[in-house]
């Protein structure tokens, strides 16, 4: 087990109480809206404050257990943390901010090579230079680096790039994708943005009031019914795993193979062949018995419906089964009656393209070498 | 320009004010930081404490350091006869009781560049496997930098001014401990040795001004290589 996490801890009037575990290596993300207890439990992780109870054990080894009385001090644990603001040594250069952890990390452990960071982040020409003298992604890029060259047993990634504008965000993640990809590292990312999980986790923690509502790999869990409530109505929806078969420049689409069969989504940045995920929110999708005829929407999905959830108001929703993935689709507690939704029903999904356009396309990692 | 005793004053003036200064800065950084950053019940009596100098008149300090450091005294008879030191009617004395006066500047002025400093940064230095005084050396010092230099050239520049507390401590003995404003004083007490005085008087605001306006530049200076 990579990561294994049972504290409890009083914070003022809020009660942190959280247990999940990693089991493989890659990517977890910890979801959830701020005030959750997302950054308090990953601080714990680092060791800059002590559960009241409980344990943290990373790879095995142990960080923290109450019970048996270890607490080992930041220093020791090794964890790579990337804080919100990057957090560089204002007096450093950038080299020197990057050698910071390396030239502390022992000597027999170096496995992650300067040069080669230096190299995959694309910071060769920064080098020199002091923080106050780079643009904000450069300087969580540094700030990426910094951390994994300090030789890491596990990545803490707090909101990494929450404190930058989305085309900063857009320049960062590809990064992070890669460094993911590279290095065969555990990471813990947090994130309070659906866009930024869907495309790196594998697996996904969901953080509410302090507690972990729903656990597991990243596909299975964002359907959740657990989630619609953490989300929100218009938000909730399913992640389909999805390879690039062709783009349709004439009308800037992409087409992509799904479970369910070919899906158009507005035009991605991918080569053929690539895998990408597309998450479908409930609410751009509908259902009908029948094959639509002379309508606007570009996708139809067959699928058999697996439930049908009556919710508080008058929605309800719909969990179709595409062969072996799986879709959400609100729909009215009034439709739901009308055409007799039923689990074993036949039904055609339909998924506007345009209604897709709201997310860059996410990547799910691709099998790197295991180094660690 | 100068007669010798003038030269002899100023020199040593210089000297004691620079010896005292860097004998207090280590101590002044220790307690900056205790007071800025370490959770301590009776914190607010060790800053008054610290900040006592300020306000008590320097002849109390002179004579409480003349009951402690004095031959006879407990710490002053023990060092004498340890170590054969003796800090009355020497120089030594002298930078003592400059060290003591501008204490307060010093701890002030390295505990609020300390307060402005970002204690994230230190964390992540603990979780870049920096141990607690590692990352005192390499990180919380070097952001306190520009208050540790501004402390130093003003305490520095009042140190050059002392008076009451050096007299008081260790009396008027020229060439020993007869600094610039102990020679103005003895010029002003001699007859005709008004134009003296005023000349001696006019060299300690040059040297005021001179010191206020290299602690400014320094500051500046390391402010602009961090960009803040």
């Amino acid at each position: 087990m990579v990561l294994d996490v049972a504290i409890e801890k009083r914070l003022g009037g809020f009660r942190l109480d959280v247990a999940f575990a990693g089991e493989r290596r890659g990517v977890t993300a910890l979801f959830g809206a701020s005030g959750s207890g997302k950054t308090a439990t990953v601080r714990m992780i680092a060791g800059m404050s002590r559960p009241d109870r409980g344990h943290i054990r990373v790879d095995g080894r142990t960080f923290v257990d109450r019970a048996a009385g270890i607490d080992l001090p930041p220093e020791r644990r090794r964890v790579g943390y990337v804080f919100q603001d990057a957090k560089l040594f204002p007096h450093l250069s950038v080299k020197r901010n990057l050698d910071y952890g390396l030239r502390r990390a022992p000597a027999g452990e170096r496995r992650i090579a300067f040069d080669e960071v230096v190299g995959l982040l694309g910071i060769e020409g920064l080098l020199e230079r002091r923080p106050h003298a780079l643009s904000g992604g450069e300087r969580q890029r540094v700030a990426l680096g910094r951390a994994l060259l300090a030789q890491p047993r596990i990545v803490l990634l707090d909101e990494p790039l929450a404190a930058l504008d989305a085309a900063r965000k857009a320049e960062i993640l590809p990064f992070v994708e890669r460094l993911r990809d590279e290095f065969g590292l555990a990471m813990l990312y947090v994130s309070h943005s659906l866009d930024e999980v869907v495309r790196l986790a594998d697996d996904l923690v969901v953080l509410d009031g302090g507690r972990v509502r729903a656990a597991g790999p990243l596909v299975a869990t964002m359907s959740r019914p657990e989630l619609r409530d953490i989300v929100g109505v218009f938000d909730f929806g399913a992640v389909l795993e999805a390879a690039v078969v062709v783009h349709d420049d004439r009308y800037a689409l992409t087409v992509l193979e799904t479970p369910g069969g070919h899906l158009r989504v507005p035009r991605m940045d991918a080569p053929p062949g690539r895998r990408v995920r597309v998450r479908i929110r409930a609410v751009d999708a509908a259902l009908a018995l029948d094959p639509p005829v002379r309508a606007s929407v570009v996708n139809v999905l067959m699928g058999r419906l697996t439930a049908v959830t009556p919710e508080l108001g008058p929605g309800a929703t719909a969990r179709v089964d595409l062969g072996g993935a799986e879709l959400v689709v609100a729909i009215t507690r009034l439709s739901a009656e009308r055409l007799g939704l039923a689990p074993g029903v036949p039904v055609y999904v339909m998924i506007k393209a345009v209604a897709l356009d709201r997310e860059e396309p996410a990547r799910p990692r691709r099998r790197a070498p295991d180094r660690a | 320009m100068l007669t010798d005793a003038e030269w002899e004053a100023l020199t040593l003036s210089f000297r004691i004010a620079s010896v005292g200064v860097a004998c207090a800065l280590p101590f002044a950084v220790a307690i900056a930081y205790v007071l800025a950053r370490v959770r301590l019940p009776g914190k607010t009596l060790l800053d008054g404490v610290v900040h006592l100098p300020l306000v008590l008149p320097p002849v109390v300090i002179g004579y409480l350091l003349l009951i402690t450091f004095g031959t006879r005294a407990p710490v002053g008879g023990w060092l004498l006869e340890t170590f054969g030191i003796r800090l009355v009617f020497d120089w030594k004395g002298a930078a003592l009781a400059v060290a003591v006066v501008t204490f307060p500047f010093t701890v002030r002025a390295v505990r609020l560049s300390l307060e402005a400093a970002d204690p994230e940064l230190e964390a992540a230095a603990r979780t870049l496997g920096a141990g607690r005084l590692d990352v005192f050396w390499t990180i919380t010092l070097p952001q306190a930098l520009p208050g540790v230099i501004a402390g130093a050239i003003t305490a520095f520049a009042a140190g050059l001014g002392e008076f009451g507390a050096i007299i008081t401590f260790v009396s008027n003995v020229p060439g020993e401990t007869r600094t610039l404003p102990l020679a103005i004083f003895t010029a002003i007490q001699t007859p005709g040795g008004e134009a003296q005085a005023l000349r001696l008087a006019m060299l300690s605001i040059a040297l005021a001004l001179a010191g206020l306006a290299l602690a400014e530049l320094a500051a500046r200076r390391i402010r602009r290589r961090r960009g803040g």
